[in-house]
């Protein structure tokens, strides 16, 4: 398959961008600053990231659509109120986790953000249960754009006037020059933020304005150090198809009604998970020191005995230390419990942490 | 001023009498990225050339310091063990990552001159 690029390529070239290839694109991973500062910038003023590559999939239908999708998405669908988002996944029979999402309830239908690697496949999942009658599109014609850190209202709503107003996971149209983005206020960084959806040939107006307002370009490397430490999961990492959204501690995205009333896909799996329990669980890790301890370090009790893997791993600039997320069992998953990681071959104390590692209130 | 060296996994060595020194190139630090984690190897450790013997780790991976040469270790620089990114502020200079009691001169004279480093980081780029 050719390499893709979306349509800030040649603008990330001039901002100096290192690029690598992720999910079939050609991604800037850092720009000329480099992770630590991207990420710091960000928590202190704000950053823009290019998450183009990622799936925006829309959906056109009434009552009956929201029925079909409820079958394969265990959120409150009926529930949701236009222009009002939910995190949730998209399930296999035994309940593993196919990807995990964004969906928000639109005037016509739904729109769902998908992740990069994924969202093909998604389709085909999602499209066995839509009827004909059903218009939806995976759509190039929309660059999308997060804007995240504590100065990012107050900079977006110079462009875009209106949007400080949205609260956290909720949505709207904004229209500048008869041209219609779609923004919601939400992000993966832990940090208050918007995701915009706007055309691809205005999209290069909003990165200007960006930079004139100070506002840095951020890579998918500072991008995954930010999500570490506010606890958000990386599809592909922290969460596959092996793995049930129970065992990754993100019940609380399944709502109450659909819990008790099931209907939906690896159901069965799900309620027994919840009813009994998991054998594993997702923990926040910290080693003691300045040991990383990354994807696939496995992990021990003090008496040496496997209990459990490192998912994500990485050193947390906000924090200045190490942090880890990962599986344990049930048994150590209690904050504060002693465990081991095997870095290396050489063993290394650490210590089960509260999730998030770094937290920021959200508006509202 | 003594002379220089550089081995192909991007390490540099310069020779003091019968002690080596030996540091990963600013080239290297700018392909890693933000250093964040460094690990020396412990005095009197014997070491052949390319032996991994230290560990260098940026925001984004884990990589291996080798050995361009064979020898005893006589120090691990602990100053970037406590602050990992002064590796990358001043790579080829305060930073080193170990010193090594040469056995086999000949190994160093082996390795490439500046120039021809420098040759080889512009022909591997592509």
């Amino acid at each position: 398959m050719e390499v893709q690029k979306t349509a800030l390529y040649n603008i990330h070239k001039n901002l100096g961008a290192k690029f690598v290839p992720f999910a079939g694109y050609e991604m800037p991973i850092q720009y000329r600053e480099g992770i630590v500062k991207e990420h710091l910038y960000t928590r202190e003023y704000a950053g823009f990231f290019d998450v183009s590559h990622m799936g925006q999939f829309l959906i056109n239908g009434k009552d009956d659509l929201t029925e079909a999708l409820e079958k394969i998405i265990p959120a409150d669908l009926r529930e949701l109120k236009i222009n009002h988002s939910k995190y949730s996944f998209l399930l296999n029979d035994e309940g593993g986790i196919v990807d995990d999402l964004i969906i928000t309830k639109r005037k016509k239908g739904f729109s769902i953000i998908l992740n990069a690697a994924c969202k093909e496949n998604d389709v085909k999942q999602i499209s066995k249960y839509l009827k004909s009658s059903f218009k939806f599109v995976l759509d190039n014609q929309n660059s999308l754009i997060a804007l995240q850190g504590p100065n990012a209202a107050e900079i977006l709503e110079r462009y875009f006037p209106g949007v400080k107003n949205l609260k956290f996971m909720q949505g709207g149209d904004f229209i500048i020059n008869n041209k219609q983005s779609y923004i919601t206020r939400s992000g993966y960084t832990g940090e208050d933020g918007f995701e915009i959806s706007i055309l691809n040939d205005e999209v290069e107006n909003l990165i200007k304005f960006f930079i004139e307002n100070k506002v840095e370009p951020v890579g998918l490397g500072a991008r995954d150090t930010l999500r570490l430490e506010a606890g958000l999961c990386l599809y592909g990492n922290d969460l596959n198809e092996n793995i049930n959204p129970i065992e990754a501690n993100l019940k609380w995205a399944i709502s109450k009604r659909r819990r008790l009333e099931g209907g939906f896909k690896g159901y069965d799996v799900i309620k027994k998970n919840i009813e009994e329990g998991t054998k594993k669980i997702r923990v926040g890790i910290k080693p003691e020191g300045k040991i990383i301890a990354r994807e696939g370090v496995q992990i021990f009790s003090d008496e040496k005995e496997e209990i459990g893997f490192i998912t994500s791993g990485t050193f947390g600039p906000s924090l200045k230390s190490p942090v880890s997320m990962g599986y344990i069992n049930l048994n150590f998953s209690k904050e504060g419990t002693n465990i081991q990681i095997k870095v290396r071959n050489k063993f290394y104390s650490a210590k089960i942490s509260k999730l998030p590692f770094y937290k920021k209130n959200y508006v509202k | 001023m003594s002379e220089v060296k550089f081995s192909k996994n991007h390490e540099w060595v310069q020779l003091k009498e019968d002690i080596a020194v030996v540091g990963i190139t600013k080239h290297a630090t700018e392909m890693l990225g933000d250093i964040v984690f460094v690990e020396v190897p412990e005095k009197r450790k014997i070491v052949e050339a390319n032996d991994q013997t230290a560990v260098v780790e940026s925001t984004k991976a884990a990589s291996d310091v080798y050995s361009p040469i064979s020898g005893e270790i006589t120090e691990g620089n602990k100053i970037i063990v406590d602050d990992p990114s002064k590796v990358n502020t001043d790579p080829e200079g305060e930073s080193w990552f170990f010193k090594i009691k040469l056995k086999d001169k000949s190994e160093f004279d082996s390795l490439m001159s500046k120039e021809d480093y420098e040759k080889f980081i512009k022909e591997n780029k592509n």
